[in-house]
């Protein structure tokens, strides 16, 4: 935090104009662009020091001043494995995944119907979809509780996948939406005018076009998915339990462990932190159900 | 349709204006309705189900008194769930922490993000590995970076936050447990910081290059030139970033349940860890569940100027399709 406070004075000044524009020429002496690597570098330290913990021994861990240099060892990542890890992350991968999926499958057709070939009341409908979002959920906590207890599917994981996918769809609706609003229509028209039927042109024109949206799409469901905690650690237990649940285990007893709680740690924000960073580009139109490019 | 047929101007005119003519007989007819909803069906049944349903339970269960440790206690009571959760002073308390944590949370990050924002919007060597490692704390497992931040960050003795003020004289002050909500505050804007730079930085992208060269010519500063013209063209940005912010900001239980446990007390409790911790820990079904009534109330003002934006931000851009 201490690194971004110094921006606060540096909006930007009548000075800065000038200075930029003779500095183009070499941006290595950019002032400002010092200034937003410390930024960044300060924002990004947290991670970063995670990162680093993970591969420290425990005594490494505790020492004043903080260590930057030592010796790494994977020691954490194996005792972390040992405590069971694995179970946790295979079932973040299968919630994540499956409900991911499923999203795409009442998504995609959904988010054309309000698209490309609009059905009357598309506002109603997205209205909708969106409203779900805006519901604070721990309102609807306590009879899905009673509802998945009731249904056997306390501490199963796919109570979860179901919740998931109702979590995402409206983002993806709305932002699979934003995506075929870019189809020309011109091609749609051409198409037909070949004599391709409705399906033949949406698998042999549309799809090929919005297919990076989908990909974007499904990231940004698999970050989400991932990441979910509320429903996670009210409904399931042992067996079922994600990886953002597996971290609870260290706010107790193990709290003690930083080392260790740093790999587990590392190891829960790996995989979305590669999947955000590939779906940057996106990320913005996700964040805003397609409201924003 | 219509509004598109409206701001089309181009010379094929009238060939749009048949193409949506012919759009709206063909909704007309019955069955290729039913063809066109097909798609959507299965999705809104799905979402119907899944979100409505509960919902409506919420509302019944709120009228119940039912503890689950006193089996056989269920029986109807009226409103009297809402006069005890509206008499209850830990409420009052917890829900102006949860304005509290929203509004800080959403100001500090909105001018964070801002400033950000205008740094990226430069050109210099590694811009996009800045970004990159920007939007990384939004990224990170809410749940992982909460404990980084209690543990490495916050810890008395050992955390970073305290060596690195350490010149500064600060001495060994156990931050969570003295500024707890503060505490959670600062790992909520370190979360939600990137994310509202993303947001006003796709707007000052999305700026025409050209006003601001005009506003140059004519001799404005730097400084008007952002306050005249930059600024009311992010203030869209801004406030969709604000109340997306907000709407989540709503939930927040991960940084909570993992930093303080909203202690001490209630001192860094909000309504979601609250209603939680009735629920799951004090088993009052019926109280909860009327204290859950009472966010989503409270939470429409905000989400009806949500879905406002975020309609006007895209029938705006339809019409200039």
């Amino acid at each position: 935090m201490s690194t971004t406070a110094p921006t606060a004075q540096q909006v930007p000044t009548p000075e800065t104009v000038p200075v930029r524009t003779r500095k183009r020429k070499h941006r290595r002496a950019n002032p400002w662009g010092v200034v937003a690597w410390i930024a960044a570098l300060g924002f990004f330290f947290p991670v970063f020091w995670m990162v680093l913990t993970a591969f420290k021994q425990e005594a490494d861990a505790y020492s004043d001043p903080p260590k930057f240099f030592f010796t790494p060892t994977l020691d954490q990542f194996r005792a972390v494995f040992d405590t069971g890890v694995g179970v946790s992350l295979l079932n973040s991968a299968f919630a994540t995944g499956v409900s991911t999926i499923l999203v795409l499958l009442l998504g995609v057709p959904a988010a054309f119907a309000l698209s490309l070939r609009p059905v009357r009341k598309t506002k109603d409908a997205l209205f909708f979809f969106i409203s779900t979002k805006m519901l604070p959920i721990v309102a609807a906590i306590i009879p899905l509780y009673v509802i998945v207890a009731n249904i056997g599917l306390l501490d199963n994981i796919w109570a979860l996948i179901i919740l998931y996918t109702a979590m995402n769809l409206p983002i993806a609706v709305w932002m699979m939406r934003s995506f075929f609003l870019e189809v020309p229509g011109e091609l749609l028209e051409a198409a037909s005018m070949d004599g391709a039927n409705l399906w033949t042109s949406v698998r042999e024109v549309i799809l090929p076009l919005v297919s990076p949206g989908i990909a974007a799409t499904a990231l940004i469901c698999v970050i989400f998915s991932w990441n979910e905690f509320f429903f996670a650690v009210n409904l399931t237990a042992v067996q079922a339990q994600t990886i953002p649940v597996f971290l609870v285990g260290f706010i107790t007893g193990e709290g003690l462990y930083w080392a260790r709680l740093s790999a587990a740690a590392t190891m829960a924000a790996l995989p979305v932190v590669l999947a955000g960073w590939l779906a940057q580009n996106k990320l913005v139109r996700g964040l805003s159900f397609g409201a924003i490019k | 349709m219509t509004t598109l047929a409206v701001g089309a101007s181009t010379a094929d005119d009238s060939e749009r204006i048949r193409r949506v003519r012919d759009a709206k007989s063909d909704a007309v007819s019955r069955a290729e309705g039913w063809r066109r909803r097909g798609p959507l069906l299965p999705a809104l049944i799905f979402m119907i189900v899944v979100t409505q349903i509960p919902f409506a339970f919420t509302l019944y269960y709120s009228t119940q008194s039912w503890n689950l440790v006193r089996p056989g206690s269920r029986s109807f009571v009226g409103l009297q769930n809402y006069a005890d959760v509206f008499r209850d002073s830990q409420f009052r308390e917890v829900a102006v922490n949860t304005v509290i944590l929203i509004v800080g949370t959403v100001l500090i990050s909105v001018v964070l993000g801002l400033l950000l924002a205008l740094l990226l919007d430069r050109v210099f060597l590694g811009r996009g590995i800045v970004r990159t490692l920007l939007i990384t704390p939004f990224l990170v497992t809410p749940v992982a970076g909460a404990l980084i931040w209690k543990t490495a960050m916050f810890d008395p003795v050992f955390g970073i936050v305290n060596f690195v003020l350490s010149p500064f004289g600060v001495g060994q002050i156990d931050w969570v447990s003295r500024y707890p909500l503060a505490a959670v505050m600062a790992n909520l804007v370190w979360q939600w910081t990137p994310f509202m730079m993303l947001l006003i930085l796709a707007g000052l992208q999305s700026m025409p290059r050209d006003i601001l060269e005009a506003g140059r010519v004519d001799g404005a500063g730097a400084f008007a030139l952002f306050r005249e013209l930059t600024l009311p063209h992010l203030r869209r940005f801004i406030e969709l970033g604000a109340v997306l912010g907000a709407i989540h900001l709503v939930n927040t239980f991960d940084a909570i349940y993992m930093m303080t446990q909203g202690g001490p007390g209630t001192a860094s409790s909000n309504l979601p860890f609250y209603i939680y911790q009735r629920a799951f820990l004090g088993f009052d079904i019926g109280q909860a569940a009327a204290m859950g009534v009472v966010v989503v109330v409270a939470t429409i003002v905000v989400a009806t100027v949500a879905l406002r934006l975020i309609f006007t931000s895209f029938t705006g851009k339809e019409e200039a399709a």
